[in-house]
């Protein structure tokens, strides 16, 4: 899960990185009374994705007044899809120097690796892709973790990627710099995160180094080990219009690897490759694919009800192409599956059901003497839901 | 001849108690895989499908001599699990188990690389070499065919597809290898391409990719430097949407990179031919394998 940048802020003070000061409002009348505390604020919308600043979700006010207009702006904001249910109050900093500093997982190298630029303030991807040579990385031990000589060679790389910097001494830099980096590290390992960020990392007209924003992704697969602060943080996200899409919490909430598309062939497979390939084999053949829908090795005729339950949810889905590969999967079980889902769901649209495998045979035949006409290759299963849902079409 | 299991390869289960763990444990004997030990912590002393059950991987593997490791171990043990293994001085680690947390594999692999154990997984169907009777892992028994086509593939079902569409045209494999579906996995296409590369029984690989990460490219790369035989590729998800995983944790399209177009036209580059479907890989393979006569 993503957390907001309050809610990352949050993590970040428990570990000792410091951030402005600040407060969540949820109100512009809260926003006011915040910048009544803290003087010149910068109120910033709470939402799971970047580009903020550029959608004007990210406002600079000079006094209450300014405080309270621009929260009336931001609040209730559409950024690329996210209702904006609060904005976060802050100190506005006095900014010498913006760097990035990021812990993430590196898929290449098989391991989290720290980056640490000083074209900072910037998406660290437009970074990469423009001026690569201002990164420096650092792949630390994953059991020994990012040691202290070894934080000193990342600034000192980053430094000079950039010919160095006047904002803040070079000696004072790596002081601070060290701790940083082991705690942002740490807490990076301590929430099984996959990206920890900080970007903005400000060096201030002071010379020190607070967390302008900060962004944290902890993942799915570690959730379990992390009950209490999923569910607490989620209640808060879940407190306003998260703008996930809803069939896809719908999914979540059943229990099924679910992904929205948006056009009108309902799909259902098992394996994530085999869901993939149906997919394309259905574009192909000129369809547009409403969703992804895995339900994985063992799908037992529960879940494939639970499947075909899911796939109408979506009220622009005119027919259903069931791509079933039994390696462990039951072609019987998978063909009881539908007929139920079908004659309990009341199902009208088109559904094309492509099954291989182990007991296919008396699969197709459950599925032949119920009326549905099974097929035996994907791609022909595939031309088959595409013609039928374009009839559909034309009658409707 | 096959790639990194042979009729010689003597296999234990890791989780073989479990529900899982005795299924398949059943079927990889069924298709003639020399399983010699189960390993589950507290049950050791015991017996289970007429095999010894032991509480350690290292007393499995003093006691029985075996060299393969399987593991069926839920996700929260998983990792560890491998990492046992690898401490033993198993040779292969084969790891069935999906959802395990990234950064519990990024430290097991970095723990098995230090001591030099291959790691197949995880979140894979494991590998089957059909004319040595022998596999590891969940590939359906009845996909298996003799044969001189080396399959190397990210996904599960999608491998079995493959493997039964060349069966049915009467081509077999010399060995089929799940790498996974994660984002940290053990061996890579290249890794598997260079053992393919060097195997006598290999004549021809088939290298069925997906969306996300750079291991395709890479493997493209490593076939442009000149690979010795020829390769016959194929990717899914070529309509997938950036930024959504698209079920298996490694198949995301982020940023630039990841995606299908990027990795068609690296095989492309490296002059593999790229089927669109998996009966376009069946007719590349027959045409590569059985060139018109005359020519």
């Amino acid at each position: 899960m993503k957390l907001l940048e309050h809610q990352a802020k949050a993590q970040f003070r428990q570990v000792g990185i410091d951030c402005p000061m600040g407060r969540v409002a949820h109100t512009p009348e809260q926003a006011a009374h915040v910048a009544r505390e803290l003087g010149r604020v910068v109120i910033k919308a709470q939402v799971p994705i970047g580009g903020r600043g550029k959608a004007g979700g990210v406002k600079l006010a000079g006094s209450e007044e300014e405080a309270r207009r621009a929260a009336e702006q931001i609040l209730g904001m559409d950024i690329k899809g996210y209702t904006v249910p609060a904005v976060l109050c802050e100190e506005a900093l006095e900014i010498a120097r913006e760097l990035y500093l990021g812990v993430a997982l590196d898929r290449d190298r098989r391991s989290l690796v720290v980056m640490l630029s000083f074209a900072g303030g910037m998406e660290i991807e437009e970074v990469a892709e423009t001026a690569p040579e201002k990164i420096a990385k650092l792949w630390p031990d994953p059991f020994a973790g990012p040691q202290p000589y070894e934080i000193r060679r990342l600034a000192l790389d980053a430094l000079s990627a950039v010919g160095g910097d006047e904002a803040m001494p070079k000696s004072r830099l790596l002081v601070q710099l060290v701790p940083l980096v082991q705690s942002l590290y740490a807490l990076c390992q301590r929430l099984d995160a996959t990206l920890c960020e900080i970007n903005p990392l400000v060096i201030t007209a002071t010379q020190r180094l607070i967390a302008g924003d900060g962004k944290i992704e902890i993942d799915q697969n570690a959730e379990f080990r992390h009950h209490d602060l999923v569910k607490e943080l989620g209640d808060d996200q879940g407190a306003a219009d998260s703008g996930e899409d809803r069939l896809e919490v719908e999914a979540k909430r059943r229990g099924l690897t679910y992904v929205h598309l948006g056009g009108d062939v309902g799909v259902i497979g098992n394996g994530a490759g085999l869901v993939m390939n149906t997919l394309d084999l259905v574009k192909q053949h000129g369809g547009e694919p409403a969703n992804f829908l895995d339900i994985g090795g063992g799908a037992k005729a529960e879940v494939v009800r639970n499947a075909l339950e899911m796939v109408l949810l979506d009220p622009q889905v005119k027919g259903i192409f069931v791509n079933i590969f039994g390696g462990i999967t039951r072609g019987d079980e998978v063909a009881n599956g539908v007929i139920e889902a079908r004659d309990q769901l009341g199902i009208r649209v088109p559904l094309v059901v492509r099954m291989t495998g182990t007991r296919e045979e008396e699969g197709r035949k459950i599925l032949e003497e119920a009326g549905i006409v099974p097929a035996i290759s994907a791609p022909e299963a595939a031309q088959k839901i595409v013609e039928l849902v374009a009839r559909s079409g034309e009658r409707g | 001849m096959s790639i990194l299991l042979n009729r010689g390869s003597r296999v234990l289960v890791q989780g073989m108690t479990g529900s899982e763990g005795t299924f398949h444990t059943q079927q990889m004997i069924d298709f003639g895989t020399k399983v010699v030990a189960g390993v589950s912590p507290g049950k050791g002393g015991t017996e289970h499908l007429g095999l010894p059950v032991y509480d350690t991987v290292a007393e499995a593997v003093s006691a029985t001599g075996a060299d393969v490791a399987a593991v069926f171990v839920p996700p929260p043990f998983a990792a560890d699990a491998i990492m046992e293994g690898s401490a033993a001085g198993v040779r292969l680690v084969v790891c069935i188990t999906e959802m395990i947390p990234v950064n519990d594999m990024v430290r097991a692999k970095a723990m098995i690389q230090r001591r030099g154990t291959l790691l197949v997984g995880p979140n894979c169907p494991g590998l089957m070499s059909p004319g040595e009777r022998a596999k590891v892992g969940i590939i359906p028994n009845q996909n298996g065919k003799e044969g001189s086509v080396g399959i190397v593939s990210r996904s599960g079902t999608l491998t079995y597809e493959i493997m039964q569409a060349l069966g049915r045209s009467g081509f077999g494999q010399s060995t089929a290898v799940g790498i996974g579906g994660d984002p940290i996995l053990g061996l890579s296409f290249s890794d598997v391409l260079e053992l393919f590369a060097a195997d006598g029984a290999t004549e021809l690989v088939v290298m069925a990719g997906e969306i996300g990460g750079a291991d395709e490219e890479r493997a493209a790369e490593l076939i442009g430097r000149g690979y010795p035989k020829p390769v016959v590729g194929f990717i899914s998800g070529r309509t997938a949407p950036p930024g959504k995983r698209m079920g298996h944790a490694g198949a995301i399209i982020s940023g630039n990179t990841g995606s299908a177009k990027s990795k068609v036209e690296a095989l492309e580059r490296a002059r593999v031919e790229v089927a669109d479907t998996i009966e376009q890989i069946v007719e590349v393979v027959a045409r590569q394998l059985r060139p018109p006569s005359g020519s």
